[in-house]
């Protein structure tokens, strides 16, 4: 039995296998649970890699809860992108003649919808995770942070679908891959991150605040637009630039895209992102993790 | 023997009226925000409005213990599970515990009403703390243990709600812990799964985990715990002794003991005004539950003004919550062929039930006072207090010392039985031992 020299250890409650000590009970020297008030007693971020089960059954179970009942099941999944898709071809670049950088426009917006849609609906998921376990939240023990996490993790599942449909339109658009893809790993990891900073932060801030119910929907359609989604990034005046790098969904959407179909990196914008989801990492954790002790007592 | 729980002055304070609000908007929050900031700078302590529900718990358990943890609603009893399942965190003190922590408490939490039963297992089971290898180990049992071996494949919001509380229990049962914390799960499904749980309950208590059992159930708690907890608001105020505590518990439990009015509000007519009601224990102390073999007195005191025509009888109606009226009663007739007290002047009416009459349950008291002859109600007070009756399954009561099952009716008298054996026919006891 290896128990955590740590008596803080919460985690280390899940080393004890009670087969061994059923019978006769052996009773471990340091306490397995001990709490103090006004005392840290949540699990550290690094024993999150202790509850990986119960991540993974969270995040199955919003996978599988997602699409029961509904007729027409995982289509969902790839109809919003690809309605989206045709009818912003439509309006965006036969009607207002909005640039496409040289790449048919219906690809052009897709790798464009792809990321922003993954954001989306991550983001509108986990913030509304918390509050919609109320049950779990106040009557069970586990790191809270997994219910957001699960719901950014059962999100990719929808992003990898539409990703493979993505795939087969580009071969059947015949349209040639260029090396830059293989930033396509790092700008997808990034987003990831980017969507679980703004989640956990969101369903952090959600459980007292319920304002955040509302300013969600509001966001995301807002941030759409300021988004280079449907637009290039060329598309924005010179001197506004620096206002859209102040997005950090700008250099990964743009980024991707760019990776995609071999465009001129937005090099500024990409650093821009990769420094504001980090800033917005630690301190959507921080704050998760302060007002983490009363949730069960708030929500 | 060493401590496997053991807590040091476990408090817990909440926060009550406005800062609690739990949704508090944004701009509530924006609004007290330089006020806040103010007092903060200034060192002033903001005046809250808060209450404690669990106060200076010293308390150390030892491996093998079943302690169980009575006292009324709001006394404490669940905070301080919550506190040891981490549910939520202390404001004083804190505590350690030195074994795996499994909790029976709101055992439905986890599921998903939209998975199947086999997904809810291993979800539930993990939420709770199993690995994905003790769930499979034990998914036989579990399953077998809440009798949904059909219904394995279909979704739990389509259980009836006893299939639903049965399965999450039977999940939370097979938890391999050592310690047990359990919350009135007790009272799910029907009589027969009760019956197992207890069964299953009394099966973990022998194997040498500890466990901590919250429970109403004066039966429960007599039969499996080696120790009682009574909590009253937020403290411990005994520990020991299944049966003191339960006699500490039964005694302070009661809601409504006691109605008293001042003349001038009481109510009544011009005749009579009733300024009290309570029941006591034999020996006169208010006291609002009772052991199923005490007596019990019901008493009145009441005010008359004038000398009224026709005697008056104050009676009282004892009715079940239900509604049902179980008994009327008043001052016996033959008793009192003159009665002494209808001139004007302050009067105290005692009515005794004797013990191992009314059966358990809670029982609702109307105090009235009347004539007699001409049935005018001068006093009619609905509710005027209640009581409850526990079987704390002592010997001496209609139940014996064997039978522990359920035991049906208002009344549990002890009756004198007479047995014959009818020499005529063939059939005689000894044949039918044989059988």
């Amino acid at each position: 039995m290896s128990l955590s020299q740590d008596s803080n250890s919460a985690t280390a409650a899940f080393t004890v296998d009670a087969r061994d000590t059923r019978g006769s009970i052996a009773m471990p020297h340091h306490p397995v649970v001990s709490v103090r008030a006004g005392r840290r007693n949540w699990v550290d971020a690094s024993q999150l890699w202790e509850f990986r089960e119960l991540l993974w059954f969270l995040m199955v179970r919003d996978v599988k809860v997602r699409y029961k009942q509904a007729a027409l099941g995982v289509i969902w999944v790839v109809l919003q992108p690809l309605t989206m898709m045709a009818v912003f071809s439509v309006i965006f670049s036969r009607l207002a003649n909005i640039p496409t950088e040289g790449v048919p426009a219906p690809l052009y917006l897709f790798a464009g919808l792809l990321p922003w849609v993954y954001f989306a609906s991550g983001v509108a998921n986990a913030s509304n995770s918390l509050i919609g376990s109320t049950s779990l939240v106040s009557k069970v023990y586990f790191p809270r942070l997994l219910l957001p996490s699960a719901a950014v993790g059962a999100a990719l599942v929808d992003l990898a679908i539409s990703a493979t449909l993505f795939a087969g339109l580009m071969m059947i658009y015949r349209q040639p891959l260029s090396p830059q893809i293989v930033l396509l790993l790092p700008l997808t990891l990034l987003l990831v991150i980017l969507v679980l900073a703004i989640g956990t932060g969101m369903a952090a801030l959600n459980v007292k605040y319920r304002d955040v119910r509302y300013v969600i929907p509001f966001i995301l359609q807002l941030g759409m637009f300021i988004t280079p989604v449907i637009y290039p990034l060329s598309f924005a005046p010179e001197k506004w630039r620096p206002l859209f790098y102040l997005n950090p969904m700008t250099g990964i959407v743009a980024g991707i895209r760019s990776a995609v179909y071999g465009l001129e990196l937005p090099v500024e914008a990409m650093l821009a992102s990769t420094v504001l989801t980090t800033l917005l990492l630690f301190g959507a954790v921080t704050l998760f993790r302060r007002m983490e002790r009363t949730f069960a007592d708030v929500i | 023997m060493t401590a496997i729980l053991k807590t040091f002055d476990l408090g817990k304070e909440y926060l009550l009226g406005g800062s609690t609000d739990p949704y508090e908007t944004l701009r509530e929050s924006l609004k007290k925000l330089p006020k806040a900031v103010a007092s903060h700078l200034l060192g002033r302590k903001t005046q809250r409005n808060t209450f404690w529900a669990l106060k200076n718990v010293d308390v150390s358990v030892e491996t093998g213990e079943v302690v169980g943890v009575i006292g009324r609603n709001g006394a404490g009893k669940s905070t301080l599970l919550k506190l040891l399942t981490r549910v939520t965190e202390p404001t004083t003190g804190g505590f350690d515990l030195y074994g795996r922590v499994g909790s029976l408490l709101e055992v439905t939490a986890g599921f998903h009403p939209e998975l199947t039963g086999r997904e809810n297992i291993y979800l539930n089971g993990t939420i709770l703390g199993m690995k994905r290898a003790e769930i499979r180990r034990h998914f036989d049992e579990i399953v077998e243990f809440a009798g949904i071996e059909r219904h394995l494949e279909t979704p739990v919001k389509r259980y009836s709600s006893g299939m639903y509380s049965r399965l999450a229990f039977s999940v939370a049962a097979h938890l391999e812990a050592e310690i047990l914390l359990v919350d009135e799960v007790l009272a799910v499904g029907d009589a027969a799964f009760q019956q197992k749980c207890v069964g299953k309950m009394g099966d973990v208590a022998r194997s040498g985990r500890t466990v901590l059992l919250v429970s109403h159930n004066m039966n429960v708690i007599n039969k499996l715990c080696n120790r009682v907890l009574v909590l009253r608001e937020g403290e411990v105020v005994h520990d020991g002794s299944v049966q003191s505590g339960i006699d500490t518990y039964l005694c302070h439990e009661s809601e409504n003991v006691e109605s008293t009015w001042e003349l001038a509000e009481a109510p009544g007519d011009d005749l009579v005004r009733l300024t009290r009601a309570c029941v006591t224990d034999v020996g006169g102390a208010p006291c609002g539950a009772f052991d199923i073999q005490e007596g019990i007195q019901l008493e009145l005191e009441f005010t008359v003004h004038a000398t009224p025509d026709y005697p008056l009888a104050p009676n009282f109606r004892v009715f079940e919550p239900t509604g049902g009226c179980v008994f009327m009663t008043f001052d016996h007739p033959n008793h009192h062929e003159r009665p002494v007290y209808h001139r004007a002047g302050n009067y105290r009416a005692v009515c005794h039930i004797p013990g191992n009459l009314l059966a358990e349950g809670t029982y609702y008291v109307t105090a009235c006072v009347s004539t007699r002859e001409r049935r005018i109600p001068h006093v009619f007070v609905e509710n005027a207090f209640s009581f409850r009756v526990h079987d704390t399954m002592q010997p001496g009561s209609a139940r014996g010392s064997v039978y522990t099952g359920p035991f049906p009716g208002s009344f549990r008298p002890v009756l004198d039985w007479e047995h014959q054996v009818d020499q005529t026919t063939e059939t005689s006891p000894t044949c039918l031992t044989h059988s």
